[in-house]
């Protein structure tokens, strides 16, 4: 075990990734010369050579497809974009290609995809740099999307990502690069699809993922001292696949939940963990599932605006005793 | 290219004029890097120092009715397209006095009024609106230019060449600026390009394309003249590779590994601002009092913007949700 921060995790995973797996081999805008507009490939240029640390021209779409190619001859590629808001320009080879080469093909060809690339919003970047839309990669079949959200599952989900068969949007976020954690040594890969119950609790759950997770375990712990709550904080890890499994239990257990996401409202992940809730814990819920979400706007460059924008935890507070206000409506 | 060369004003007061242009953006960039480190710009800031000559030159060329799109390097852009330094700071002061009521910021700068239609901060993202732009003044039957500003890296991307290809097929009037300052954040052209050559690109797409001397503006006038005259006069698009540095880096953050101080050197020689006061000295057209005037009205200016910026306001947060959708109908 050791402590480091979620960068050190994506950086000495990947090491690791290329030292065991010569087909293990990277691509993206500044990963080389630059050392990572994030830092997160520092240092791999000089030790790996531009065969395997290959610096690309701002081609988004066209260096994306060059991995999804190279990745049906069996190569492991891992495309970093350098933040999500850029990957709209590779939409087509992602959404077009490399979620359907497997299926529409009939299974002749795999891809062994990762794209690596962090969301985030809160640094006034405005509204092209701010954004969270790994939902629109989520809600492809054929397409993976995993979430950590501390530097053990940023090593655990990027071991299972590389070492995956199928197309891997692996998100990180620009918050998280410098937060620290404890790393196990081993490289046991995470399951890709299993939720991480992180606080087990009986009176409300909070369910969240990436940034939002530790949102919701400090809500927790806050609602705890002040309150005495016991909330159960479920972070997903995964949106796709989704462990409907451990959400549907933990709210038996509960009998309400709040979701926390840190994009859009409408037609949100939020949208579908509700309608996962409702279909398989229907008659154990107390109260409708609440979701705190982003304003729905194009995200201000405005510092007041933007903190106004972005979901905070009195946000969560606030949903969580409008929907305990109705748990105890119902049990009374 | 054989439209005929149109004169370019010449003059003591016409060099002045440019000289006082490049040095209102350099003052301007200065204060943005000075206000970025007491933190009353956030955000990422891009600035433009060493590449004046390059927006300079060009809008000296320009109608007040012709439109310029740009990148996330456009302060500069916008001052000399007629917004005000005090509306450009009160934006990046997230202030609602800003151009943008503050929403924008530095990347995201923007004025309808004076045809500034913004700056731009997806690399490449600008060119398929300028053509646009072009386009329906095109079908107006307005004699309007666009002129379309971005960096080399641009080139690399598939919105480059389609707007190109869209450009000389419908044949718009449109002038597309490429400020080659040989470096996009860490990636040097030849790193970049297969072909480095950029105005061989354009002329593969059949748009007239020529480079210039980025650091020269007077060169860089004389060009864009030419540029704008065709294109104004119906010759469809042309394409400018103007050959300029930035002395500062990408951002403020970088640690410049990528290129090497004696080249920044090199580059500063050639600092435009001094290239074209040695040459109006030289020739008797700026004298020292002109000099120091010149640049106390510059002073005088960027202070007065810093004033204006520093006196804003947020805008009330209960807006958050307005502009989303259009709130008054078009006629
Ligand atoms: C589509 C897209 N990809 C990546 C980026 C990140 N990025 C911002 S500026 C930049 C370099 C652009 O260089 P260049 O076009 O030469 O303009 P310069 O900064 O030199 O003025 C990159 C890669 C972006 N903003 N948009
Ligand atoms: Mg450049």
């Amino acid at each position: 075990m050791s402590i480091m921060t979620y960068r050190q995790a994506l950086h000495d995973t990947l090491r690791a990734e290329m030292l065991r797996d010569q087909n293990v081999f990277l691509m993206g805008e500044e990963i080389g010369v630059f050392d990572g507009s994030y830092k997160i490939t520092a240092g791999l240029l000089a030790e790996f050579g531009e065969k395997r640390v290959r610096d690309t021209p701002i081609a988004e779409e066209g260096f994306t497809g060059a991995a999804i190619g190279a990745a049906m001859l069996g190569l492991r590629p891992v495309v970093e974009i350098m933040t999500i808001n850029f990957s709209l320009l590779a939409l087509d080879q992602i959404v077009n290609h490399a979620a359907k080469i497997y299926g529409m093909f009939g299974g002749q060809a795999k891809v062994p995809l990762v794209i690596r690339t962090p969301g985030g919003g809160g640094q006034q970047l405005g509204a092209t740099h701010s954004q969270n839309i790994e939902l629109y990669y989520a809600f492809v079949p054929g397409m993976k999307v995993v979430a950590p959200s501390t530097p053990a599952d940023a090593k655990a989900l990027l071991l299972a990502a590389i070492r995956d068969d199928d197309p891997v949007l692996f998100l990180e976020n620009l918050s998280l690069y410098n937060t620290k954690g404890e790393v196990p040594d081993d490289d046991t890969p995470a399951e890709i699809g299993k939720a991480a119950v992180t606080r087990e609790g009986r009176d409300i759950t909070l369910i969240g993922y990436s940034r939002m997770a530790h949102v919701a375990s400090q809500v927790a712990e806050q609602l705890a001292a002040s309150d005495g709550l016991d909330i159960e904080v479920i972070d997903l890890r995964s949106l796709r696949p989704l462990d409907r499994g451990t959400l549907i239990e933990s709210v038996k257990k509960t009998h309400a939940a709040v979701v926390l996401e840190d994009d859009w409202l409408t037609y949100g992940i939020g949208a579908e963990i509700a309608a996962t809730i409702s279909d398989g814990a229907f008659d154990y819920l107390d109260a409708p599932v609440r979701r705190v979400a982003m304003a729905e706007v194009p995200l201000p460059y405005s510092k007041p605006l933007e903190t106004a924008a972005l979901p905070s935890a009195d946000d969560v507070i606030g949903a969580i005793r409008q929907t305990l206000d109705a748990v105890g409506h119902r049990r009374r | 290219m054989n439209t005929p060369r149109a004169a370019t004003p010449s003059g003591a007061a016409h060099g002045q004029h440019l000289l006082t242009q490049m040095l209102r953006v350099r003052r301007l960039e200065e204060k943005c890097v000075e206000l970025y480190s007491a933190a009353k710009i956030r955000g990422f800031l891009h600035v433009y120092i060493g590449e004046e000559a390059v927006a300079a030159g060009i809008m000296a060329t320009l109608d007040p009715e012709d439109a310029v799109v740009a990148t996330y390097r456009e302060h500069g852009h916008a001052l000399l397209k007629g917004v005000s330094a005090g509306s450009i700071l009160a934006e990046m002061y997230g202030f609602q006095q800003g151009c943008c009521r503050g929403r924008g910021g530095s990347m995201h700068l923007f004025d309808a009024a004076t045809r500034f239609y913004g700056g731009n901060a997806i690399v490449a993202g600008g060119l398929p609106l300028a053509i646009g732009l072009a386009l329906a003044d095109k079908m107006a039957g307005r004699s309007r230019v666009t002129v379309c500003f971005f960096g080399e890296g641009a080139a690399a991307e598939g919105e480059f060449h389609e707007s190109l290809n869209l450009a000389a097929l419908w044949q718009l009037p449109v002038l597309f600026c490429c400020e080659n300052n040989l470096y996009a954040m860490g990636t040097a052209l030849s790193r970049s390009e297969s072909q480095t050559d950029l105005a061989v690109k354009a002329a593969a797409y059949e748009i007239p394309a020529w480079p210039v001397d980025g650091m020269d503006v007077l060169a860089v006038e004389e060009a864009a003249r030419r540029a704008v005259d065709a294109v104004r006069g119906g010759g469809g698009p042309h394409f400018l590779e103007l050959r300029t540095y930035r002395f500062r880096a990408h951002s403020m953050y970088d640690p410049e590994r990528y290129r090497d101080k004696a080249e920044v050197a090199r580059w500063i020689e050639r600092d435009p601002i001094d290239l074209l006061r040695a040459t109006l000295e030289g020739a008797g057209r700026l004298s020292e009092a002109e000099w120091a005037k010149m640049q106390r009205d510059v002073d005088a200016e960027v202070s007065a913007a810093v004033e204006f910026a520093e006196a804003g306001s947020v805008e009330p947060v209960d807006e958050l949700l307005r502009f989303v959708y259009s709130e008054i109908r078009s006629p």
